[in-house]
């Protein structure tokens, strides 16, 4: 099935919960109402002729200073029996920054989550074990939030873990220089 | 003595975050009743770099060696992967030999990182003999690496719309003896391991996923197929010379240990085999699309023809539609030895990439571990590592 004939068919069952589409290339994307999402996931994965078995990616984008809604939390979509790719967005604006877990779906989900809640702090409800998964688990601020600095001197708001072990390599030294 | 209550006691045990077994740094936390694993919980993150962060601070062009650290045993694909999503995004069309030069090279990276994987998993499981056979077979293909690259492991050959330069007759050569010889080597490693009687008790019906599980939790690459489930990259969605050439994508049936095992081993051949046809199906002609260097950033998807590319814009919102000209986006993915390798790049028009997401396959291997071990033995915990194939680099990013 080509991209345009499943977004026909999406936009046909859920009319007033699909936003917007963009076809580019060979590729789709969907926004939907992200109250929907785990209603319209549900339905891709379980229609006979869609049967998006198979979950690729869940990652966010965060879009600040351009949109309202701040970001895009962006799904992935494969099917294996029929070989097509869809991508579904749902906007996720900063104040309420939740979404539907999908963990019940695909097991996958499940890191995919985590990840996306360390990486931008969006919430999803359900998840099992919603914990952070790259940075540690007292580490302060999102990532990959455009607000975030990629090189600056933090000074107070060090991660303290990190501010001790600078400090212990410090008086580390001294002792070394000393004796 | 009081009267002894005879119960298994309940142990706690921290595996890693530096183990042999483990290949990397990853941390499981086993608790055990007994030998049996009741709970296991991997952390990761040892090693994140911020691959994704760095990205955006960089050009394009910058970006490239950053991918060829996420995953240091098959960098060529990472490249590859990376310029077929900034490829896809500008719309440039690679020139026939650079597509060839670059699947020979793939499955190259291929045979090397298999090479490594039945190294350490065979040396986990106890056998010393494999890992110097493949080290010594992996040397072979590094050199013809650093003949062309110039590097032997983190390569950056690859450019955007081709390759950075040419092959010469003295490499296919050796090139073309070495997949003659391969397939030999194959079965040297497959004499010393296939009756091996502690390799097929430790292998055979241990963590075993069946093909709906193995969907359910996204693996990929042979980790996939060894559960009998028919996907591949290269024949689903072909990129570079993927669909002029003729191999065939070996799938496991048990989808245990053993049967990832013999997928990976006939990967090997049908890898030289590739190799073997590319050789042979060489066009001449340029390496580099004739507009790779001067690479503009498509200004909008609705400016470069409405009616190929655009199928309907379902919204009337100015605003809207004013967003959706400015932020292009694109997933593209490649067959990584490990699995689906895809980069999701969404592109504002500047030159450095708004945001690049690395959908790393052994990230999701790496989850998938607490499904296999728990149940099973701790001596099965180091098997079932190896048989995932995983490398903490592009787990972490």
């Amino acid at each position: 099935m080509n991209p345009a004939e499943i977004v026909k068919k999406i936009k046909k069952q859920f009319p007033e919960n699909i936003l917007w589409f963009v076809c580019f290339g060979d590729e789709c994307s969907i926004t939907v109402e992200k109250e929907k999402i785990k209603e319209i996931l549900a339905y891709l994965k379980n229609t006979p002729g869609l049967d998006f078995n198979y979950l690729i990616d869940i990652t966010a984008v965060d879009y600040l200073g351009f949109r309202e809604p701040r970001f895009d939390v962006v799904y992935h979509l494969m099917s294996i029996k029929h070989g097509h790719r869809i991508r579904i967005k749902a906007q996720v604006p900063e104040q309420g920054c939740c979404i539907d877990s999908v963990t019940d779906l695909w097991a996958t989900a499940n890191w995919f989550e985590r990840e996306c809640f360390d990486m931008f702090g969006i919430q999803f409800t359900g998840h099992p074990d919603l914990r952070r998964i790259l940075m540690p688990e007292d580490w302060n601020g999102f990532p990959l939030r455009k607000d975030y600095p990629i090189r600056s001197d933090l000074g107070d708001k060090e991660w303290e873990v990190y501010k001790e072990l600078k400090e212990a390599a410090k008086a580390w030294k001294e002792n070394a220089e000393q004796s | 003595m009081q009267n002894r209550v005879k119960t298994v006691k309940e142990l706690v045990v921290n595996m890693g975050p530096q183990h042999p077994a483990t290949h990397g740094v990853l941390r499981l936390v086993l608790e055990l009743e007994g030998e049996v694993i009741k709970k296991c919980t991997p952390y990761i993150g040892y090693l994140h770099r911020g691959v994704e962060k760095l990205s955006e601070d960089l050009t394009y062009v910058q970006s490239l060696p950053l991918t060829d650290r996420l995953d240091y045993l098959s960098s060529m694909v990472n490249n590859v992967g990376f310029c077929i999503a900034v490829e896809k995004l500008v719309g440039i069309n690679v020139p026939e030999r650079a597509k060839f030069i670059r699947t020979m090279m793939s499955e190259m990276a291929r045979i090397c990182s298999h090479l490594v994987w039945i190294a350490t998993h065979a040396l986990d499981i106890g056998a010393m003999t494999v890992f110097l056979y493949a080290m010594r077979d992996r040397e072979s293909l590094l050199e013809l690496f650093e003949m062309v690259t110039g590097a032997r492991l983190t390569v950056s050959y690859p450019r955007v719309g081709g390759v950075r330069c040419d092959v010469d007759n003295e490499f296919l050569d050796k090139l073309y003896k070495f997949t003659e010889e391969f397939p030999g080597k194959v079965e040297e490693y497959e004499t010393l391991i296939d009756r091996n009687r502690v390799w097929l008790k430790r292998t055979k019906g241990v963590g075993v996923i069946t093909a709906e599980e193995a969907i359910n939790w996204g693996l990929t690459g042979p980790t996939l197929r060894g559960s009998g489930v028919y996907y591949d990259v290269r024949k689903f969605f072909p990129y570079d010379a993927y669909d002029k050439v003729d191999f065939e994508v070996p799938i496991g049936k048990n989808g245990d240990i053993y049967d990832r095992y013999r997928c990976r081993m006939l990967e090997f051949r049908q890898s030289a085999k590739i190799i073997k046809q590319c050789i042979q199906k060489l066009p001449e002609g340029p390496i580099l699309a004739e507009n790779a260097l001067r690479i503009r950033m498509p200004e909008s998807p609705l400016k470069i023809d409405k009616k190929d590319i655009l199928f309907e814009i379902y919204t009337e919102d100015k605003q809207i539609q004013e967003f959706i000209q400015k932020f292009t986006e694109v997933y593209a993915s490649v067959e990584s030895p490990r699995g689906e390798l895809g980069f999701y790049i969404v592109c504002d028009s500047s030159s450095k990439p708004y945001r690049m997401r690395v959908r790393a396959p052994s990230f999701v291997h790496a989850g998938v571990l607490p499904k296999l071990c728990e149940g099973s033995l701790v001596a099965d915990v180091i098997a079932n590592i190896g048989s995932v194939d995983i490398v903490l680099g592009e787990c972490d990013r």
